[in-house]
């Protein structure tokens, strides 16, 4: 039984590591190899790399960035945000990365989807969700960071995306993504009850209890945490211990 | 101060082959990528990666005339490192979208990991850290790559299917589905790892450095 992971995530802008609230209104925080070797020792299951701005200038510099963490950083590393064809996600694997989590590009094509899952294994092909609420019990996925609307409900968004053969979802909350104040536990129930693909929970980590509560009541496989982290409000060595101490299993070497 | 060992990392045009050779450079390994059948004859030690689906690699490999080379190599008693799929096709045999010829260089065959119970942590694929036990009648560790391991140990995984490996070629095992599923082997200078050592933080760099040094 694998343990629940702990995923550092880090948006990257040009040359910086930067953090917003609802996807949007960056902060710069600092140099994003630096900050990614340090949660490496502090014992982040994954790196998550996204680059905000590819999807919307079309540019991707991000493989640099990769392939210097690589020299040092030996977990797992999925990259995200302008991914669009087959090509890209080769160079994105070839620079180092192990997944690729696509969503903007899916959602224009969803056939990239099994393509990318056919040429090079659904274990490396994350389907990337941005759901924000509309209603009760109904989310509605958007792109482009949480600015477009698709009109696709989430779920149902999610039940094809893993049909198409993703092998991993990464669910975001736009509504809570930045706020710390806890994930939208209702989401990832019922994304999670509707697929039997790993789930990664993403948005509103602002405590350890937080991430807990999408572990066992949201049932997650992994959390990803961005603010909480950068801000150093909780390492990700506390994040685990506090999981410990309520039985969840953890990977507790580093 | 002798050189670094050279490790060729064959290069079959699948896989994250970056990371591979990281982590060999990581522990003072000199890596060499190659797609010739020459070189892996000729080289000191080898690591056989993989991702994908098993039939696709090996007709990979079959068509660089990589299969016959890796097979040659591994005839040599030189040591050679089989990573997650790299690990399964040193088998006989696989299932994995209908049946298909391994490189037989240990017995053995490969097949789905067993159906989990729904609603539960244990999902196929098996993506993530489990905890590497040793195992009875197995091959000791100590004289293993291994070497540097702890039994409870973490490693990243990321596999549909498992090895069913001669019994007394098994290295480890994590428990999945409630059973124990093959995680790495070893039979003499060969060795395989169904998780990636050079996604394993520390535990993986220790099991990369006992094959590129002390094996």
């Amino acid at each position: 039984m694998p343990a629940a992971r702990v995923i550092a995530r880090l948006d990257v802008k040009g040359p910086n590591l930067v953090k917003g609230i609802h996807l949007e209104g960056l902060r710069v925080i600092g140099d994003p190899q630096a900050f990614a070797r340090r949660y490496y020792a502090d014992g982040a299951d994954e790196i998550l790399y996204v680059d905000i701005v590819a999807s919307l200038y079309g540019r991707n510099n991000i493989l640099e960035v990769v392939r210097r963490t690589a020299e040092a950083v030996f977990v797992p590393m999925t990259v995200a945000g302008g991914l669009r064809a087959l090509d890209d996600v080769r160079d994105a694997l070839r620079s180092g990365a192990d997944k690729v989590a696509i969503n903007t590009a899916a959602m224009v094509r969803p056939e990239l989807i099994r393509e990318v899952s056919e040429a090079f294994g659904s274990q490396c092909m994350v389907l990337s969700i941005q759901a924000k609420k509309i209603g009760p019990d109904r989310w509605e996925a958007y792109t482009d960071n949480g600015r477009e609307r698709t009109g696709r409900d989430a779920i149902e968004w999610a039940r094809r995306g893993v049909e198409l053969g993703a092998g991993e979802l990464l669910v975001t909350s736009v509504d809570r993504e930045g706020t710390q104040k806890g994930m939208d536990l209702d989401l990832l129930r019922r994304i999670t009850a509707a697929v039997d693909v790993p789930v990664i929970a993403c948005g509103g980590v602002g405590t350890p209890e937080h991430a807990r509560q999408a572990l066992t009541e949201g049932g997650a496989d992994a959390v990803a945490v961005a603010s909480v982290l950068h801000y150093g409000k909780h390492g990700i060595g506390a994040l685990k211990a506090c999981l410990a101490q309520a039985a969840i299993p953890v990977r507790t070497s580093a | 101060m002798r050189s670094a060992p050279t490790i060729v990392v064959v290069d079959y045009g699948r896989g994250n082959l970056f990371s591979v050779c990281q982590a060999v450079a990581k522990v003072g390994g000199a890596p060499e990528l190659s797609a010739d059948p020459a070189v892996v004859r000729a080289a000191e030690r080898v690591i056989l990666p993989g991702v994908g689906a098993f039939g696709d690699a090996m007709e990979g490999l079959h068509a660089r005339g990589l299969d016959d080379a890796v097979k040659a190599f591994a005839a040599t008693g030189r040591p050679l490192l089989g990573v997650c799929l790299g690990m399964q096709l040193l088998l006989g045999a696989s299932t994995e979208f209908g049946d298909h010829e391994g490189l037989a260089i240990l017995p053995g065959h490969v097949d789905r990991l067993p159906t989990p119970v729904p609603g539960g942590r244990d999902k196929i694929p098996n993506v993530g850290w489990c905890r590497l036990e040793p195992v009875r009648d197995g091959v000791p560790w100590s004289e293993s790559i291994f070497r540097g391991v702890k039994p409870g140990d973490f490693a990243y995984f990321v596999h549909s299917y498992a090895a069913h490996p001669d019994p007394g070629h098994r290295l480890a095992d994590i428990e999945f589905a409630g059973a124990p599923a093959c995680a790495a082997i070893a039979a003499g200078p060969v060795a395989g790892c169904q998780f990636h050592p050079e996604k394993s933080g520390e535990v993986g760099l220790a099991i990369v450095d006992a094959f590129v040094n002390r094996l």
